[in-house]
């Protein structure tokens, strides 16, 4: 067992763990979050994706040990059901979900997309390699690529981080 | 996941010396290719040694000649680089096109190069451009470095350190993706180096793995055009065959893809 220490959502917690938990087990059935989904389990729908020293990563793919030290943000971590981050309060203005499973994981990579874009880091899509990005819905596509949607509530979704994003724009 | 152990070295050194004493351990970059296997149950490690920390295996530079990447740097952090984005344009862009964000944001050159998967992008940019793997050892040319699927020059317990990457005087690179995991089904890297030697290189095509399509830089090096390659078709009985496409089928997108390579070079 190895002693994993973790900022979680801005608080300092300590378990013991099998080195073979992975970072999505320990948070869902030791730390008792389970805002965080896990569909697949192999790192290709990104229902799991939380962010970790603010980089979106898919937590069913990375082990809790090699994150001693580290800090994460899930879900929970964002917003409550009265003060909702601006992105969960897109989500629910523009009806971006069905079922709602993958939700958790498009919200938390969304949030990492908008950062990403903030810092001026290009994507495949991008017309240039240089100067800010702008958050086309092709962008959005692209940028949020890593995470499935199996209802499908693809337009919605889109909807909802534009609308966040320009938001963000507008306030910063 | 059978049962494993966790170490996590602080230097070079003291992640050679685990690996030399424990012939079932195994290293750790990303673990985006590593972890599912071992979630399959297809490779069952004694220790894992994470090498994703270790400052020798960190940090991007660039002289007049070349742009050199630590093994460990994410593919993340080699597509936002404004120093590889300036140096070689192409292989910013090609690793902003490896899976999605977050398997950019975790998975290593060094675990791409490493792994040599038939249809990872890395080994296209790398032997077309001639690049020189550095390891804890030796350096090992490109040429010399893949030898077939899942197969490289590195010895047990090497550890890649950095690649070297030539600057070309241009290069392109084009991949037919696979929708789902965007692993290339043919993806072809042409580049003109600084002595105007033209290389082609095609991943995700052959059954042997990466390899150089001669008949296509013959062809470049007397005519830089699409047309120059378009009638030139690799042997369909090289190629891979699978539920994504057949060998055939393959062999026809080496030839779209060439094309679109040698139109997308940044002159
Ligand atoms: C959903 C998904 C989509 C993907 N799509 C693509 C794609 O489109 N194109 C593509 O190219 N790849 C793709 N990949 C693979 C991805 O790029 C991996 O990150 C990469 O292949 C392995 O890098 P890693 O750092 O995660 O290595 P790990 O998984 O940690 O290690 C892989 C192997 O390399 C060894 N190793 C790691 N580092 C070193 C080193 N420095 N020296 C010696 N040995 C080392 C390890 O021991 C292990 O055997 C995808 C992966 C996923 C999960
Ligand atoms: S559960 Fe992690 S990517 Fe699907
Ligand atoms: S809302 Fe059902 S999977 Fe996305």
């Amino acid at each position: 067992m190895h002693d994993v220490t973790l900022t979680i959502n801005g608080e300092r917690r300590t378990v013991a763990l099998d080195a073979r938990t992975t970072l999505l087990d320990a948070l869902r059935d030791h730390l008792g979050l389970t805002g965080t989904k896990k569909g697949c389990d192999h790192g290709q729908c990104g229902a799991c994706t939380i962010l970790v020293d603010g980089r979106r990563i898919n937590a069913c793919l990375t082990l809790a040990v090699m994150h001693d030290g580290d800090t994460v943000t899930t879900v929970e971590g964002l917003g409550t059901p009265d003060d909702l981050h601006p992105m969960q309060a897109a989500f629910v203005a523009h009806d971006g979900f069905q079922c709602g499973y993958c939700t958790p994981g498009q919200i938390m990579s969304a949030v990492g997309m908008v950062g990403e874009v903030a810092k001026g880091w290009p994507s495949h899509a991008s017309a240039s390699l240089n100067g800010k990005p702008e958050l086309t819905e092709a962008e959005i596509a692209e940028r949020m690529s890593g995470n499935l949607c199996r209802c499908s509530a693809y337009p919605n979704i889109v909807a909802a981080i534009s609308a966040a994003a320009k938001d963000t724009e507008a306030s910063s | 996941m059978y049962e494993t152990s966790y170490k996590r070295p602080a230097s070079l050194a003291e992640a050679a010396a685990i690996i030399a004493a424990d012939d079932e351990a195994k290293f750790l970059a990303g673990g985006q290719t590593l972890l599912p296997t071992m979630k399959q149950r297809l490779a069952a490690p004694s220790q894992l040694v994470d090498i994703a920390r270790l400052a020798e295996l960190k940090g991007i530079s660039v002289s007049s000649e070349a742009v050199t990447i630590g093994a460990a740097m994410t593919h993340y952090s080699i597509a936002s680089s404004p120093e590889v984005q300036g140096a070689i344009p192409t292989l910013a862009k090609l690793a902003s096109g490896i899976g999605d964000p977050q398997v950019r944001h975790r998975g290593t050159l060094g675990g791409s190069l490493a792994n040599n998967d038939p249809s990872a992008d890395y080994p296209a940019a790398v032997l077309a451009l001639g690049a020189t793997l550095v390891t804890d050892r030796r350096e090992i040319a490109a040429d010399d470095y893949f030898q077939g699927m899942f197969t490289t020059a590195l010895e047990e317990g090497e550890i890649l350190v950095r690649v070297v990457f030539p600057i070309p005087r241009k290069a392109g690179y084009s991949k037919f993706l696979n929708p789902a995991s965007r692993y290339a089904m043919a993806g072809v890297f042409v580049a003109t180096l600084a002595d105007g030697a033209v290389r082609v290189a095609v991943t995700g095509a052959g059954q042997g793995g990466v390899f150089r399509a001669t008949a296509m830089e013959e062809a470049l090096g007397d005519n830089w055009s699409a047309d120059a390659v378009a009638g030139i078709k690799v042997d369909p009985s090289d190629m891979l065959s699978d539920i994504h496409g057949d060998a055939a089928y393959r062999a026809n997108l080496v030839s779209v893809m060439a094309k679109r390579a040698v139109v997308a070079a940044a002159g």
